[in-house]
């Protein structure tokens, strides 16, 4: 006869893995908890303070009244700067690798220095920036020193994205092209990048979505404390809102009056964040299910 | 008395339908073969003996499934339970990644088995029922992914042996391993026969007349033919079961 | 003509997409010739302010003097020449202002042009005497003697103790308190995240059921780009207060408050990579535990974990990469004092939080400069090793699953 029922090692073992599961999903729920609090404590207060004045004025009164304005249009710069930098090189780079060469040492070289750019802290680029852009190039501080610094940071998370776009296209796609007579490029131009677009968007607005919030490789290449009046060329200084929540909340005028400021800037952030991230997900899932043709 | 009984079997996964009112009786000590096309349900129907299937969302069986006469789903059945008394032996050979008489402790392990020389003794007569102890007894600390696939898989055998179970399924177990090692496991599931009652699934016609008493002919979720291998495989009743026995589709 | 045209642009085009991709290995190639031209500078300048001097008694035996002995000096902790190798006597401080307690005004002149004499006179009639002063005021006959200040090695550099590289007369750079500084914050940031992600980590992948799993997968991607700026803001809100008020502290910007912040930041690296790896275990394992009779929960801490522990410790070794980078957030919450930490309830300060709190205050290519681009290697090398490791540590995984 087999024993199948309920025994005391049976309930031992189910005890053990419910007390198990249990830690398990309070711990999980925990990590959620902690992002909604961050979430909704700075949406709170930032939402007092957030109008339409806010985002289209100038500080006043050191920075404790007012908008920003400024310091809006100086991350904007930056992040369209960087972009205009990092997505094409990143996207030809994704290429290369994804169509045209071929396994092999080059191929484990960049891919293994793709990573390591990767992995470098955020404050190495901001060094890196300064002696490069800003003192041997001689850009001084200036727009397109940082978004030259920042385009760099965001050249890793462009080509990987980029690259898992293009590795998704189904290979049958490129043999058809080909045996059509269409030449590497023609394939890649019109047969994979088309598919892979979406994708590649992706990766594009999570790029932004990091640039917008980097605050260390900017301090010593462009993020100025204070300017009376908008940049006009990229040899300018630029004010922008990571660097503007920094010193506004530990080296302002008056750290306790212009804390609303702070809250206001802060969420402008999440906002800029969250945005990104759904739209990321919306586009993934939209075009999900349209590219999964094999 | 039967070792096993089927009684009215329907399964679904969702709202399809995976099996047809399968009825069957397994003797005790018989190696049942099942067999039929990829597709045909065989798998699934071996999977409802051990409550594999509960694993995945979605299903509904109704009808019983009775092993010593006991519904193995019945209310109070215990899943951890059922299987340490019904082994499995898969498709592929898959030994955790630990070493070979961890691999083979393991079932012992997780069903509160401690004393150490208990498990010594248990781990030693599986491995030697399977006919590999001279071939690893010097290297038991050793990983159980340096042996070779044919020696894992006898090794998964011994595993599922260690907790002594009195049924043991097999899902296609040669289908990964090269002839020579074919034929051991073939040789031991006749040699375990005179302790366990096995059944196996197999696309290998040759395999199920080989190494069985009894065959079901399974075909797009339902049971075609059930009788002694002998005759299914020189006198079959119905007509689709030569077809397939003879090769004309599969 | 045509074919030849097509020809030509395909091997432009692929030129042009090369180009490209060696862009991320040239700015490799150019992050390290530039942090370590100008770090590696650090052992080449002397640890004195350029155009002042140190000088002494012409009777004194000393002939160099390093930073650290003319802090201590400075300091009054050296009072005795004998115990940096000079003479048995007490030392005799000097300091500019010093001057008028021995000339007045008008013997040194209203533009301080007979300085150079007055100060050539104190200093040799003091046998036991140590001054600093601008080089500008050196007479030409002068009667004392210059030290040589020793440039600062290798070990000093990093056993060094003391991190003051304003201090006057000498700068002090021992990067110590900054190195571990930076490994206890991210220590603890990682004593709290790894309990956390893992179990996360282990939930979303073998635990709950799939609708859970769609819902926290985005919110973990959310908390991972939040920027390190709002984490630091947050932290200074709510953490800092909340630390200083439950265990009445003077101020609450501490190593705790840093690692509580660090460790919520490295959560979505540990739980994303640990997850991912814990998801890759074959489904034929698990199925082989389960119907070996073992509890969905022995399944997972016997076989999932082990199988996949290398993509697990990959992500929490990058988990800490990530800690030990980050910027801003620590330069927010940690309070930033320069000392060797001992309790975690005490402000500390990293290599990052160092580098850009005090690069906008040097003078381009001075001695604090290079010691920044020094922190700057220092930072490049642990993060290069991490990445190293978790290339090592996934290779050898591959390896061994035949």
């Amino acid at each position: 006869m087999i024993d199948i029922k309920e025994n005391k090692l049976a309930r031992s073992k189910q005890r053990k893995q419910a007390i198990a599961f249990a830690i398990f999903r309070v711990l999980s729920y925990s990590i959620v908890a902690i992002l909604f609090i961050i979430l909704t404590f700075i949406i709170m207060k930032g939402v007092k303070v957030i109008n339409w004045n806010f985002i289209t004025q100038m500080p006043e009164e050191g920075m404790t009244k007012g908008g920003i304005y400024p310091a809006i249009i100086g991350t904007l710069c930056l992040v369209a700067g960087s972009m205009i930098f990092a997505f094409p090189i990143g996207v030809l780079a994704a290429i290369y690798m994804n169509e045209y060469v071929k396994d092999g040492i080059a191929k484990k070289i960049i891919k293994q220095m793709t990573n390591n750019l990767a992995g470098i802290p955020s404050i190495v680029f901001g060094l890196f920036g300064m002696s490069l852009f800003v003192n041997k190039l001689h850009f001084g501080d200036s727009i397109l020193a940082g978004s030259l610094t920042l385009g760099l940071l965001a050249l890793p998370v462009v080509i990987r994205t980029t690259e898992e776009a293009l590795k998704a296209v189904d290979n049958t796609f490129r043999q058809a092209s080909l045996g059509l007579g269409a030449t590497k490029w023609q394939t890649t131009r019109r047969v994979v990048l088309p598919i892979s677009f979406p994708n590649i968007i992706t990766g594009l607005i999570l790029a932004i979505g990091r640039v917008s919030g980097e605050t260390a490789p900017i301090l010593f290449t462009v993020a100025a404390y204070f300017l009376p009046k908008l940049p006009t060329s990229i040899f300018d200084q630029a004010m922008a809102l990571p660097y503007h929540l920094y010193v506004i909340s530990t080296s302002g005028t008056n750290i306790e009056e212009s804390r609303p400021i702070a809250y206001g800037t802060a969420m402008v952030l999440i906002i800029i964040v969250l945005i990104a991230n759904l739209l990321a997900n919306g586009l993934r899932k939209y075009f999900g299910n349209k590219v999964k043709m094999n | 008395m039967y070792k096993i009984e089927s009684k009215n079997v329907d399964f679904f996964y969702g709202t399809s339908q995976a099996l047809k009112n399968i009825n069957i009786a397994i003797m005790q000590n018989t190696v049942t073969a099942l067999i039929g096309p990829s597709g045909c349900g065989k798998s699934t129907y071996l999977r409802l003996f051990n409550r594999m299937n509960d694993l995945i969302g979605n299903t509904k069986l109704t009808g019983q499934i009775l092993i010593d006469g006991e519904d193995i789903y019945a209310k109070g059945v215990n899943v951890d339970s059922l299987r340490k008394n019904v082994g499995m032996v898969f498709q592929k050979p898959n030994p955790f990644p630990k070493t070979i008489f961890e691999n083979v402790a393991y079932g012992l392990r997780v069903n509160g088995v401690t004393d150490k020389k208990l498990i010594e003794e248990r781990v030693e007569t599986s491995i030697k029922q399977v006919v590999l102890w001279d071939e690893v007894k010097d290297k038991l600390k050793k990983s159980a992914f340096e042996l070779s696939g044919g020696q894992q898989q006898r090794l998964c055998i011994a595993r599922a042996l260690a907790i002594q179970p009195s049924v043991i399924l097999m899902d296609e177990p040669t289908s990964a391993l090269d002839p020579i090692s074919t034929s051991k496991v073939e040789e031991l599931i006749y040699e375990l026969k005179s302790k366990y009652t096995i059944v196996i699934v197999t696309h290998n016609m040759q395999q199920a007349g080989r190494v069985s008493d009894t065959t079901a002919f399974f075909y797009m979720g339902e049971l075609i033919e059930y009788d002694n291998t002998k005759t299914i495989f020189t006198n079959p009743k119905i007509e689709r079961t030569q077809n397939y026995i003879t090769g004309r589709f599969g | 003509m045509k074919s030849f045209y097509k020809k030509f642009s395909e091997r432009f085009i692929e030129g042009l997409l090369m180009l490209s991709s060696s862009i991320t290995t040239l700015t490799v190639i150019l992050i390290v010739v530039f942090l370590f031209k100008e770090g590696l500078g650090v052992f080449e300048q002397k640890p004195v302010e350029n155009g002042y001097i140190i000088a002494v008694n012409k009777a004194n035996p000393l002939n160099e003097i390093s930073s650290a002995q003319i802090k201590n000096i400075y300091d009054q902790k050296i009072t005795h020449w004998n115990e940096i190798g000079g003479k048995p006597d007490s030392v005799f401080l000097f300091r500019m202002e010093d001057i008028s307690n021995f000339y007045s005004e008008d013997q040194i002149g209203s533009n301080f042009e007979n300085l150079p004499a007055c100060l050539s006179r104190v200093i040799d009639s003091i046998p036991n005497i140590i001054a600093f002063f601008p080089e500008k005021y050196l007479a030409k006959d002068f009667k004392g003697k210059q030290l040589e200040v020793e440039k600062i090695t290798f070990s000093q550099f990093f056993t060094g103790k003391e991190w003051f590289p304003t201090a006057q007369p000498a700068a002090q750079l021992g990067v110590l308190p900054l190195i571990l500084g930076t490994l206890w914050v991210s220590l603890g940031a990682i004593l709290l995240a790894l309990p956390l992600g893992l179990a996360a980590a282990v939930y979303m992948s073998e635990i709950a059921d799939d609708r859970i799993r769609r819902v926290m997968k985005p919110l973990i991607e959310l908390l991972a780009g939040i920027p390190s700026v709002v984490y630091g803001f947050f932290g200074l809100v709510i953490i800092v207060p909340l630390i200083q008020k439950t265990f009445d502290l003077p101020v609450g910007e501490t190593g705790l408050a840093g690692s509580i912040i660090l460790g919520i930041m490295a959560l979505p690296t540990i739980i994303t990579i640990s997850e991912d790896a814990m998801r890759n275990t074959p489904r034929a394992m698990k199925e082989a535990s389960l119907a070996l009779g073992a509890s969905k929960w022995q399944t997972i801490y016997k076989v999932v974990v082990p199988y996949s522990i290398s993509g697990i410790s990959a992500g929490a070794i990058l988990g800490i990469g990530r800690a030990i980078g980050e910027t801003m957030a620590v330069l927010m919450v940690t309070g930033n004092a320069a000392v060797i930490p001992h309790t975690i309830l005490a402000p500390v300060r990293t290599i990052p939080a160092t580098i850009a709190a005090e690069l906008g205050e040097t003078s381009n290519g001075g001695l604090h400069y290079k010691a920044l681009f020094a922190l700057g290697c220092i930072l490049f090398l642990i993060t290069l090793f991490i990445n190293l490791s978790v290339e090592y540590i996934s290779n050898r995984k591959k390896h061994n699953q035949h």
